[in-house]
Formats: C-alpha cells, structure tokens, sequence
C-alpha cells in the first residue's frame, strides 16, 4: 500500500542518499566566497562575483553538465535563429528539433538538480513566512540517490526523443 | 472469522496485512459495484450504443478493426457531409477507438471471440472500475487516512455525476477521458511529491493518452501550469515543482502534438499558451535560485526585481503582438462562452443550441452529487488547514471547476472527481474522529479506519467534551450512516430513471404499468438500410446525422461533427424556406430522401419543430436577407403551429413535411398536437415537390423522398395541381393513415 511504500522507499533512500555526495557541492547562502561583496555592488560587479564562486565551487561532474546544458542552448538558439531567418517551412522539423534541444535542456537541468543538490533549494519551507505549512511529519525523502536519477534521466530522455523522432516527419 | 481473532488480526505486523488484504477486497467491490450499477440500460433495453456521439465513434472503431491502424489514420469519409466528405482521421480524438481497437486484439489473441458492439458497449463501465481505483490512488496521496480513499472511490463509482457520461452503451470520448484525467492527476500529485522525472515522464505520457482521447485535455493543460504558477506565487518554489513541471510539459506539448487533430495548436493556440508562459516563468525562477545560492540577499533582490520587470514587460507584450499580429490563433469560440457565458447565444448559435453547453442549474448539482455538494466545501476547508503542495492543487482544481461547472452542463463531469476527492476527506475526517476517539472497544465499524489524526475542532478545543461517550459517538456515526445509505438510495434511483436511456429506443409505461418500447427511430433507419440505393443521401437535421450513418449506413449532409457552419445553415435554410427556395438546395446537394422527426402524434418532446427556431437562428446567421427569426413568431411574439402560425411558418418545408397527412389521423378539426398541445389546422399542409416515402408506427420518424424534375417540363405545384384535378377520387383514397408507399 502506498503508505507502507513510501516509508520503506524513504529508509532504503535515506542511507544511500548522503553517502555519494561528497562533492561539496554549493556553498550556503550567506557564507564568504573567495572575495566578499560589497553592498552596493553594480550589476555587473553582481555577475562577476557569481561567476568566481561558481567556477570555484562546482565539481566537475556538474560542471560536464553544464557545459552539455550549454551546448543545448546554442544548439536550440540556431534552430531557433534559421527559423526566424530563413522561415519555418518543415515545422514539424524544425518543432521536434527544437523540443528535443528544450526538453534535453529541461532534462539535464532535472539531473543536476537531484545529483548536485546540497540541500540549498530543497528546502522550500524553512523561510520565514513560509514556516506555517511545514507540517508535523517533516519533509522527507527529498533526495533520491545518483542511481535513480540518472535512470530516471534516461527513462525521460528516451521518451522524448522517441516522440521527436516520430514527428519529424 | 471470529470476533476473538479478529482483534489478534488488526493489530500489530499481522494488522498491517490484514488491512492492506481488506482494503483491496474493499476496492474490488467498489469497482464492481461501479461497474455493476451502469448495466441498467442493458438489462432494461439490450446491449445498444446510446444517444449520438457514440454512433459514429462505433462507427469509427468498426472501420478501424476492419481496415487497420494506418488506413484509418488517413481516412477521407465520403459518406457524410455529402459533396464535400471530411477528413475523419485527421479530425478526430482516436483515443476511445484505439483502445477498443487493441482489447478487442487482445481478446482475439485469448481466443475469446467477443463482438466489438459489446466491447464498444461495456467500455465505458469498465473504465469507470479503473476510475474508481485510479480516485482512491488520488485521495491517498492527499491524507494520511486511508478510509478517505476508499470513500472517495466509493463516490466516484457511484456518484451520477459520472454515472451520466458512462452507462453502458454511452461509447463516448469522456468514457475513458475521466479515467486518463484522474490518472493524471494523481500522477502529477506523485511526481511534485517525488520530484522525480519517471513521474514526471509518465504523467506526461498519460496525458498524452488523454489529448489522444478527449478535447477536455485543455482542462490538465491549464491546471498544472496554474497549480504550479499559485505554487511560485506563495514562494513554495522548490526543485521538485521544477523537475516535474519541466518534465511534464516538455515531454507531454511534444506528445500531444502527435495527434493530428491537435497538430500545431500547443504552440498556435491562446488556450495552451498559459502551459508555455509557466514553463518560460519556471525557468527563470530556477535560474534566479541558483544565481541566489551564490549571493547575498540584498543584492539578489536588486538582480532579481530587475530581471522579472524586464521579463514580464517583454513577455507580456510579445503575446499582445503576437496575437494581434494573428501568429497565435484567437481563443476558441467554446472557450469564450466559458467566460461570457453570453457569448456563444449572440454570436455562435450552433454551440448554444447544443443542450449540454447550456449553463447548469442549480437543482442539476443536488441532482448529480446529492449529498457529496455539502461536504464539498468542507473538504475544501481542511485542504486549507494543511495546505501542502497537493491540498494547493485541490484548493485550485474545486475553485475552477466549480466555476465551469456553473457555466456549461458537460463541464460538471470534470467537477465529479474533485467533489468526491473533497467530500471523502471531509467524511473520513468525521469518521475518524468519532470512531476512534477514545478507546478500541467501539472499532467493530472501525476495523478500516484504525487512525485518529484529524481531531475535528470542538473536539480540539475541549478535549473533555462528550464526545467520547457511546452514545455522541453512535448518533453521529448513525447520521453519517443514513446520509451514505440515502445517497445509495439516491444514486441508483438516478441512474436508473434519468441516465439509462439509450434514447434510441425510447420507454413508456401503459396505464395497466406495463412497459411499452417505442423503437421508432430503429425502424425508419432500418427502412432506409433495405429499400434505398447505397449511396442515397438523406438529408436531416444535423442531430441525426450520426445516427443515420451509424445505422442506416447511407450518406448524410450534415451530421454532429459540426465542422462546417454553412453547410449547417445550408440544411436550415432548405428546412425553413418554402418549397420553391427549398427545392433547388436538395437538387443541388443531390438529395433523395428527407427525414424529420415529428413527436406531434405521441407527445415525444425532442421533435424538429422544438428544434425548428435553431435552424431557423442558423440559417438567419448566413443568410440573413432570406431568413428571418421574426418570420417564425406571430404578431404577439407567439411560436404557434395552429390556425394562427404566421405565412412563414407555414409555408415551411419543416413544418408541412410534419403536419403532411397528420389531419387525417384524427375526425374532422380535431386534429391534435401533443407536444404543443394546440390543435393543427384542418386543412393538411400541400407537399409538391416531396413525396412521403415512410412514417414509422408512432409518427416520430418521417421519409419523404424527393421528387424528380417533372416530365413535362412542368413545375411541381402545377403538376401536382393538375393530378388533383384529374384524379381527386384516387387522391382521397390514398389519405390512409399510414401511407407505406415503397419507390
């Protein structure tokens, strides 16, 4: 029964969970990078910093994905930009190309969400105002292991790409 | 077993199985009661395909099982919309066909040689068993109770509401769609839980299945992006929301676009476009997380308030010019008449004349939920005293159903299974309290409900107040007990009175009480099947069109689809004109055979007179110089059929195709009409240019067979003026009753 599931699947997670997350992953809000800011920072002084801390902080796992999640935006901003330019006339083409850019985007961001999380923003309620609704049994199972993941990553994945392939056309 | 063991099994590790063992026994029964209770109309009349949709669908499934997957995917049918046919496979949902399609290979695999007739019959019952199983699924996830489930299964099994689209017979689209809507549902719910991308995928891939089925999915398309979009409003903004969000939308647009029916529209469309401005808005909110983590509040707030003022003023006024431009197709004319409920009377009458986009009355929500509509509110307060991401998703989906419930009679299908949802919690929750307040020993009832989380509030509030006693307890558990009986009692009355009509054969009692079957409408279509050419066109009013190609199997103007306004109008213009504006339309559309239904003679409410001011309205759309609504009312503003019906209607080919020969029934000047109750004209109204061809034994049917251009050259009113003058003894000797003439 449901209930009964979920309390063993949360056991079973809980253990492992800790266990292949060493990469430090990102660092709690608040805490000093490698350089301070200033209160009054410019915008761009803003990015500058965030740049540093990230290319410092990230491992190097999350960074290849990245990098994929890069390469995913330029190639959908082409297939975007030739359908601007030079017209949309196979659209289910150019619809499935651009869709499975998306969706691998949306995917991969979904992978590296629940493998690199340090627990930074799967902590919805533990903010102020949004203290009332925490409810009486805690929030569990938030994290589900590097294993599941990345199944489930590829379950996604080949769903997607059979749908694209089917409506190219 | 005994009473003594019984306490040894519904405790401890051996209680847990237990428990689990009655549950599923419980929810077996659920279903089959819910399936059990849909078969009234087959026991009452026999196992038929119902009303009008679900001919064609039948029709659809037949020629998929006989021609194959592919060629009914390009099926181009010439056998409706006479000269210009339509697209069948690229214009319908193929869900409900495809899945019959594959049972009945599947039961062909077992060797079990069933009709399909009978499959497209008992579809809908057995959907209605899954969809019983698929609302406990959703109701567990929303308490920790298990009794709520299992009510709410309960409800949604035998709750009218849905009884109504899914007795057996109603092969409709919503058979299977409540089903996919409330899997969906609780497959969403599971993958915001989880957060995970195999809930997400599938969720995805459900939905798929339903935009497959029903063109209801804009209803998920516009829930999900809202549940998520209330969930960033109150910053409960989590990877969870993200993940299952992204997931569904990226995988399902992709999915549903496979349909060719559907096709471009969830990019095209105004009504999908809330689905793409949440997942635009959800990326942004995750990127600015993940910019957060990195950054101290202060200035993330700047970034932040910056990025979206710039986001929200671009996005905004990409759509207006995008809109304007025309790129992003206007909002569907059904979908304005969901906000103005004004809307489709004034500019589209063919949505308004259809009885069930009608808005709903009050007593209908008593009538289809009985007792379910009270505790509904109530259920949706406790949602609101815990309030996590799921009790958000009920809160929204009961707001917004209940609105379009109010609006569109159809639309309280998709009210059904959030009332159950919220009902069985509000109920569980009182049964919990008071069954297992205080001790064990009362829990010979309570042997499913074994925990007390939700104290009701008095009982929070004074602890000490009696409702532990025996005897506060049984009067409350004794109300809720008669309550449930009563809505038992009342649900079945209700389907078995009101929602088991095939309303192809039609029910009426003798005065000695016997059961009298009118079957009118299968003999006037089996007359047709026998004694006209194959490739006859009959032309009716666009009601009947299904059901003429379905069982008659001979090709129609027009039919239910309604894809083409003017050729709609077209059918109303030849039946409200005169004979001599009428007559070129049915050469033109190469019709042969007229039919009207005429309720006059049995007092049958759902005749083409009462429908005659929509074709009227129809017609008067296009052509407005050539008919005109006024026409049809007397001085008074009176719709009369008698001596004083004014010129217009008179001279009507609707309305002299039902009075022709109907004088003749009655003795001199006492010809009577039922439905109206006023009496007809002495004087039978002159058909020239039509014959009558059939009159089915109760008059509800009426052929008439066009008549050919004239031998001579001459016009049909002179023509038949002259056979009058010649032959006036044999004239008078064919006013039978009942004129059987075969061509």
């Amino acid at each position: 029964m449901p209930p009964k599931r979920h309390a063993a699947s949360t056991t079973s997670a809980t253990p492992s969970a800790p266990a292949p997350t060493p990469s430090p992953a990102v660092t709690p809000k608040l805490s000093s990078g490698p350089a301070t800011l200033k209160t009054n920072a410019s915008v761009a002084e803003i990015a500058q910093h965030v740049w540093q801390q990230y290319a410092s902080t990230t491992p190097q796992r999350t960074l290849l994905l990245d990098a994929f999640m890069v390469f995913l935006v330029l190639v959908g901003g082409l297939q975007f930009l030739y359908c601007v330019l030079a017209g949309n006339y196979p659209f289910n083409a150019f619809l499935s190309g651009f869709g499975a850019a998306v969706g691998q985007f949306v995917l991969t961001a979904s992978l590296r969400m629940q493998t690199s999380d340090g627990g930074s923003g799967s902590k919805p309620s533990s903010k102020g105002k949004n203290a009332r609704f925490v409810d009486q049994e805690g929030e569990v199972q938030e994290s589900t292991s590097h294993e599941r993941a990345f199944a489930d990553y590829i379950f996604g994945s080949l769903i997607l790409h059979f749908f694209c392939i089917n409506f190219i056309n | 077993m005994a009473p003594s063991s019984l306490n040894v099994m519904l405790k401890g590790s051996s209680g847990r199985s237990t428990r689990g063992l009655l549950r599923v026994i419980i929810l077996c029964t659920i279903a089959a009661a819910a399936v059990s209770s849909r078969l009234f109309s087959v026991i009452r009349f026999e196992s038929i395909i119902h009303e009008f949709d679900p001919w064609f669908n039948f029709r659809a499934t037949k020629y998929l099982i006989e021609n194959g997957f592919y060629s009914f995917w390009d099926w181009f049918d010439d056998r409706t919309w006479h000269p210009l046919g339509r697209v069948t496979g690229g214009t319908l949902y193929p869900g409900l066909m495809v899945t019959s399609g594959v049972i009945y290979h599947i039961l062909r695999l077992l060797t079990i040689p069933v009709d399909i007739r009978n499959i497209c019959v008992l579809l809908a019952p057995g959907f209605s068993g899954l969809t019983a199983l698929a609302m406990y699924l959703l109701t567990s996830e929303m308490s920790t109770s298990p009794s709520a489930g299992l009510l709410a299964a309960a409800f949604m099994g035998i709750t009218p509401g849905y009884i109504s689209r899914s007795v057996a017979g109603s092969y409709d689209n919503e058979a299977i769609a409540i089903f996919l809507l409330v899997f969906t549902f609780y497959l969403w719910i599971k993958a915001v839980k989880n957060g995970s991308i195999m809930w997400g995928a599938l969720t995805a891939l459900f939905y798929g299945y339903m935009v497959s089925a029903w063109g209801g999915y804009v209803f998920i398309t516009n829930l999900i992006p809202l549940h998520v979009f209330v969930l960033l409003c109150m910053g409960r903004y989590s990877n969870r929301v993200y993940i299952s969000y992204t997931t569904w939308y990226a995988l399902g647009t992709l999915g549903s676009m496979q349909i060719p029916f559907v096709g471009f529209l969830p990019i095209r469309n105004s009504d999908h476009m809330s689905a793409l401005g949440v997942f635009g808005l959800i990326q942004l909110v995750a990127f600015a997380e993940f910019i957060r983590t990195y950054l101290p509040g202060k200035e993330f707030q700047k970034l932040l308030t910056s990025m979206i003022l710039l986001t929200v003023g671009l996005g905004f006024g990409g759509l207006v010019l995008l809109s304007v431009s025309g790129v992003i197709a206007p909002w569907s004319g059904r979908f304005y008449s969901l906000w103005d409920t004004g809307y489709a009377k004034i500019h589209i009458p063919i949505i308004a004349s259809v009885s069930e986009h009608q808005p709903t009355a009050w007593p209908a929500f008593f009538f289809d939920l009985n007792f379910l509509i009270w505790l509904f509110p109530a259920g949706v307060f406790m949602c609101f005293q815990k309030l996590k991401d799921e009790h958000v998703f009920v809160v929204i989906y009961a707001v917004l159903a209940s609105y379009f419930a109010g609006v569109m009679v159809r639309l309280m299908l998709t009210l059904t299974p959030i009332v159950c949802v919220a009902a069985a919690l509000a109920l569980s929750s009182i049964l919990d309290s008071f069954l297992v307040a205080s001790t064990p020993s009362s829990s010979s009832e309570a042997k499913e409900k074994p925990t007390a989380e939700d104290k009701s509030l008095r009982s929070t509030r004074k602890p000490v107040v009696g409702i532990y006693s025996f005897f506060s307890k049984s009067v409350v558990v004794g109300s809720v007990i008669v309550y449930l009986l009563l809505f038992v009692a009342h649900c079945t009355w209700v389907t078995s009175n009101a929602y088991s009509s095939p309303s192809v054969v039609l029910a009426s009692k003798l005065p000695d009480g016997s059961q009298y079957i009118i079957d009118d409408y299968r003999e006037a279509y089996y007359w047709l099947r026998q004694n006209t050419p194959d490739n006859a066109k009959i032309m009716a009013w666009w009601d009947y069109g299904y059901q003429i190609g379905g069982m008659a199997d001979r090709p129609t103007l027009v039919d239910n689809n309604t894809w083409n306004n003017t050729h709609i109008a077209t059918v109303g213009k030849a039946m409200s004109s005169r004979e001599e504006v009428s007559y070129p339309i049915l050469r033109q559309h190469d019709v042969d055979y007229v039919l009207v239904v005429f309720g006059g003679l049995l007092g049958y409410s759902g005749d083409d007179l009462n429908k005659f001011l929509w074709m009227v309205r129809i017609a008067e759309g296009i052509w407005p110089d050539e008919v005109k609504e006024r026409d049809f009312f007397t001085a008074r503003g009176e719709y009369r059929v008698d001596e004083e019906a004014t010129p217009a209607m008179k001279n009507s080919l609707m309305y002299k195709m039902s009075y022709h020969n109907f004088q003749s029934l009655f003795p001199p000047g006492q010809a009577m009409d039922r439905v109206r109750g006023t009496k007809v004209p002495k004087e039978s109204p002159q058909l020239n240019t039509l014959e009558e061809a059939f009159t089915s034994e109760n008059w509800i049917v009426r052929l008439y067979k066009v008549k050919d251009l004239d031998n001579l050259g001459r016009d049909h009113s002179s023509a038949v003026a002259f056979d009058k003058g010649l032959k006036r003894k044999r004239a008078t000797k064919h006013k039978g009753p009942r004129v059987l003439r075969t061509e």
